[in-house]
């Protein structure tokens, strides 16, 4: 008899605790700010403001003898959509430039450019790149490469003789084929965003309830502790759904990223990811008594290793091996697998099963601890 | 007993018919933080009864809270065992939580709740059924008198409001047991006695037993019974009118016609037989350790004029009486804390005297200058006659100085305005503060104490009208009036993970004290607060009592001319209270004006005159004999200072809502 009451009583304190938790969902500001804002935020800086590809780079030409083929020349530079030629009458200039940040690299056509052109072991055209970001260095030295290399053949047929370059390269990009960045970084803050609402924000607001003495009313109530884990779990969970939603259309709508694989492998999936990331903001409930701490602690346990050792920004195959490993204990480092496929290249089982499958095993570690750690007592 | 009629509370437990709701047996409790280990509970047993309202009294770090929580069963005891309504609270805790209710410090609401909402959220947790809620909520709003205010969120209750609305949650399914933790902490008196009375009634008609905790001792006398607990230990159990009885026939109110009355105060805490003495207003309250008669004559040799009277005695007497006994036996007694001294093993009358006669070093170098002249009437022999005796060796202040009479006021405010949005926390205040005067504002929490603190400190801007502090205004003349103050936060402002002598060291250096003058102030505060002997203890390990006896001594470190204390003694047991206003007197009597805030009645009768703040605005203004004479009537032939302010509110109250 008394089990029967038990389990009526027990839905009805559920009932009370996630009614509760919607409340202050919406009157809290700072929930909305982290569910909400904070994703729409990321989305428009990473989707309109953070590209990896390098466009419209700043280039000083210096040409220091002008003739028709530096005219031809130098024109290419103006139809690029990779590069923006200013022109300076010296090289000093063009360096002070440089110095300044106003062009990321110089091209320097020397008086004797037509002499060279016609020599088979010259260097006609002299390039120096701004070298503090390897990355774009490398880029745009290989965007003027090209722009040479193009003009060089063109140049060449012009004057009809045969142009030979050693080995030509034919690409194909697949799964990508713009190559364009926003492409694999919107899905990738998917993650980031899941991160945000399941880790930081369950992490904080039970924080609060520790601080602002909540907590201990709640506890000398006949709630269990698992109701109250199951109590936060589900409003948050519902929250973070919601946050994937958001950014999910806005990835589709307002970004133009392609979804090749299933809807539903991707909420399946991402379904799985949110409980290990409320499992890990629960988790450090459990150590963190105060806003702060928590915040501090789900930030460098969760939200940064999700952004630097997942593979969103950085890929995880040119890391240092030490650094491979640690990788793994990244519940992001799955999930971002799983939405890059979904989004670009399709339900490739291969890469969403084995994945799906370790999101499966983290969540039900976090959450084994959890469920273990807490007990109702106050220390 | 009407409890057993809700369908979710477990059955009623079988000890009910023994007559003890809770038994406390040889409980033991420690927490370890960090290295440090702290004894919270030592050894303590105790039983509380039925259908009554006990108090757990004792100051803060007693191990009250602590006791509550295991009753509750959010702790686990590290030895002995805490029966609750039959249960054990340790293992059964689930059915201990299912039959009391428990209002935590800070009332433990959901302030971005509604209070609806937070009855709602509470009878869900309680298992309340929903037919007979509506009841249930009816009865619970029109005792809290929150009937009004359902949909208003918790947040933006007043104190009063929001400790009745926890009150109501505790009890929205009818407990057998309540247990409040510090109820009435952050409460204004009115508020405070309203709850008082929603108490007694739940006991007289519903029959519910009380475990409630607080660290004041005038509230402990209106439980039915008390269990004191100082330092993790018991002191003693019992009807607080018994253990107050103990002590009859042996406390005076004393004056002495023309003597000041921190003189005086000074003088009897050191004369032989004397266990206690403290300012009341105009007279000083004597409490003697035996109940003979006192002789003046060897009490206060030479002193002419003396009108005793005998009085009868309050708990705190008894209170200060056992603590006193238990640090006499337990002098040699094993420490329950790793701290050398943790506030008291030294006897304390002896203690009293030092820090009188040491104080008396202290000269403020502003303030020596212009010294004023003892003023003593003729006929009577003070401290002057007898300086072997007497501490005061300094010129005394003007005991009946009012303000602006006798020097030029050193604190000026006039029309004083700050506002936050449209909420005036000061509104319109003018007050004077001259040199050597104790100057308190008495008033409950947010009635703008500390606004205007700050404002007088140069924090925070006015919103409108003048202030000057020592000549200037601490907004513009920062740097060179600054230095004249000192200013001791409630919270201390110590670097908790400081030792004792690098607190001292940084705030000497913070005041720009250099080469000899900053070793001799260091060296001065070491000695004059006892510190020396833990000059290399982490500031944060400290007891209670010690800490503000070093945040003091901070603030002392540059010799001002005026001392700003913002709440100095809440939370400190008596004797800490008694020894920190000791070293308070000798600065005034020094010739430092002392600006004081208080929520605290008692300590409001040790200034020499106090304003009594509400809601912004200054009620009165007077001595605290003069302020206690108005509320005189009829009914109350003797009021105390409570009366008096509860009395002053509800005036203000009735003028506000006619007008």
């Amino acid at each position: 008899m008394s089990g029967e009451i038990r389990t009526g009583s027990a839905r009805m304190r559920l009932r009370g605790l996630i009614r509760k938790e919607f409340l202050q969902i919406v009157r809290d500001p700072s929930s909305i700010a982290i569910a909400f804002l904070m994703p729409i935020i990321l989305l428009l800086l990473f989707g309109y403001g953070v590209s990896l590809d390098s466009e419209h780079v700043p280039v000083a030409l210096v040409v220091e003898k002008s003739n028709a083929d530096t005219i031809d020349f130098t024109s290419r530079f103006e139809h690029s959509k990779y590069l923006v030629p200013s022109y300076y009458a010296s090289t000093r200039e063009a360096e002070q430039a440089m110095m300044a940040g106003r062009v990321n690299a110089i091209v320097v056509l020397r008086q004797d450019f037509g002499r060279t052109l016609r020599q088979s072991d010259g260097a006609p055209i002299q390039l120096i790149v701004n070298g503090v970001d390897a990355n774009t260095a490398r880029i745009i030295s290989g965007y003027v490469q090209g722009v040479w290399g193009n003009w060089l053949a063109h140049y060449a047929e012009q004057r009809g003789q045969k142009f030979e370059a050693p080995v030509e390269l034919q690409q194909r990009v697949w799964f990508n084929s713009e190559l364009r960045s926003r492409n694999f970084l919107v899905p990738g803050l998917v993650a980031l965003i899941m991160t945000l609402i399941g880790a930081l924000l369950t992490a904080m607001v039970m924080a609060r309830e520790w601080e602002r003495g909540t907590m201990e009313a709640l506890l000398v109530t006949p709630l269990s502790m698992r109701e109250v884990i199951v109590g936060k779990l589900l409003p948050y969970f519902v929250l973070g759904m919601g946050g994937l939603a958001l950014a999910v259309s806005m990835s589709l709508f307002l970004f133009g990223v392609p979804l090749r694989g299933s809807l539903w492998v991707l909420i399946v999936t991402s379904a799985l990811f949110l409980v290990a990331a409320l499992g890990m903001g629960l988790l450090i409930s459990t150590i963190a008594r105060s806003q702060f701490v928590a915040g501090q602690l789900a930030l460098i346990t969760t939200f940064l290793p999700a952004f630097l050792l997942s593979g969103f920004i950085f890929d995880i195959g040119s890391m240092p091996p030490v650094v491979q490993v640690i990788t793994h204990i990244v519940a992001a480092r799955y999930y971002i697998a799983i939405l890059q496929t979904v989004f670009l290249a399709g339900n490739d089982w291969s890469v969403i099963v084995p994945n799906a499958l370790a999101l499966v095993a983290m969540a039900t570690i976090f959450l084994g601890i959890t469920w273990k750690k807490s007990r109702k007592r106050l220390e | 007993m009407n409890t057993a009629s809700h369908d979710s509370a477990p059955p009623a437990p079988a000890m009910q018919d023994s007559g003890v709701a809770l038994a406390v047996n040889q409980l033991s409790k420690s927490f370890h933080i960090g290295e440090r280990r702290i004894q919270a509970l030592h050894d303590v047993s105790f039983s509380v009864r039925h259908g009554v309202v006990t108090g757990l009294v004792g100051p803060d770090a007693a191990g009250k809270t602590t006791l509550m929580r295991l009753a509750a069963g959010l702790l686990v005891p590290d030895g002995g065992a805490i029966t609750v309504l039959g249960l054990d609270a340790a293992t059964q805790s689930l059915a201990v939580q299912g039959a009391i209710g428990y209002m935590p410090q800070r009332f433990g609401l959901y302030e971005d709740l509604s209070v609806q909402e937070n009855l709602d959220l509470y009878a869900d947790l309680q298992g309340v059924p929903e037919s007979t809620r509506e009841q249930r909520y009816r009865e619970l709003m029109h005792m809290a008198g929150l009937a009004p205010f359902g949909k208003r969120l918790a947040g933006q209750l007043s104190g009063g409001m929001k400790q009745k609305l926890g009150l109501a949650c505790a009890l929205v399914r009818q407990p057998q047991l309540l247990l409040l933790d510090e109820p009435t902490v952050g409460v204004d008196p009115v508020s405070r006695r309203e709850l008082w009375e929603i108490v007694y009634r739940l006991v007289r008609e519903q029959g519910t037993s009380v475990l409630l905790t607080t660290a004041y001792l005038d509230e402990a006398e209106r439980c039915d019974e008390v269990v004191l607990l100082h330092e993790g230990r018991l002191l003693d159990q019992g009807a607080p009118v018994v253990l107050r009885e103990t002590m009859r026939g042996r406390s005076y109110r004393v004056t002495v016609a023309g003597m000041d009355k921190r003189t005086l105060q000074s003088r009897i805490a050191q004369a032989p037989g004397v266990m206690d003495a403290l300012i009341q207003g105009d007279h000083v309250r004597m409490v003697m350790q035996n109940d003979t008669p006192p002789d003046y004559a060897a009490l206060l040799p030479g002193v002419e004029g003396v009108k005793a009277e005998a009085v009868p005695p309050r708990f705190e007497d008894s209170f200060v009486a056992l603590i006193k006994g238990k640090d006499r036996s337990d002098a040699s007694a094993p420490e329950s804390t790793p701290l050398p001294d943790p506030g008291g093993t030294t006897s304390h009358s002896t203690r009293l005297a030092k820090v009188a006669s040491q104080v008396a070093g202290y000269l403020p170098e502003g303030a020596r200058g212009q010294s004023r002249r003892v003023r003593l009437r003729t006929g009577i022999n003070g401290a002057q006659a007898h300086p072997t005796t007497a501490p005061e060796n300094a010129p005394l202040p003007d005991p009946t100085a009012e303000s602006g009479q006798s020097a030029a006021p050193v604190i000026e405010v006039h029309n004083l305005q700050r506002r936050f949005g449209d909420f005036y926390a000061v509104n319109n205040i003018s007050f004077e503060v001259s040199q050597g005067e104790v100057f308190g504002l008495l008033g409950a929490n947010g009635a703008g104490k500390s606004t205007t603190f700050r404002m007088l400190c140069g924090l925070l801007p006015p919103s409108g009208g003048t202030l000057r502090v020592a000549g200037a205004d601490l907004r513009h003349a920062a740097a060179a009036a600054r230095a004249r103050i000192g200013y001791m936060s409630q919270k201390f402002s110590l670097y908790g993970n400081l030792s004792v002598a690098e607190n001292l060291r940084f705030f000497s250096s913070a005041y720009d004290l250099t080469g000899m003058r900053r070793t001799r102030r260091i060296q001065w505060a070491l000695d004059e607060f006892e510190l020396a002997a833990m000059a290399d203890i982490t500031s944060g390990d400290l007891s209670l009592g010690y800490k503000q006896r070093l945040a003091l001594a901070c603030a002392l470190m540059h010799e001002p001319e005026i001392l700003f204390l913002d709440e100095p003694t809440s939370g400190v047991d008596p004797l800490a209270r008694r020894e920190f206003w000791s070293r308070i007197n000798a600065l005034a009597g020094q010739g430092v004006t002392v600006m004081v805030t208080t929520h605290f009645m008692e300590e409001a009768e040790y200034c020499d005159r106090l304003a009594v703040m509400a809601a912004g605005e200054i009620l009165t203004m007077g001595t605290p004999g003069a302020i206690k004479a108005e509320a005189r009537s009829a009914a109350l032939p003797e009021p105390t200072m409570e009366d008096a302010f509860i009395g002053l509110i509800m005036a203000h109250d009735e003028q506000r809502t006619a007008a």
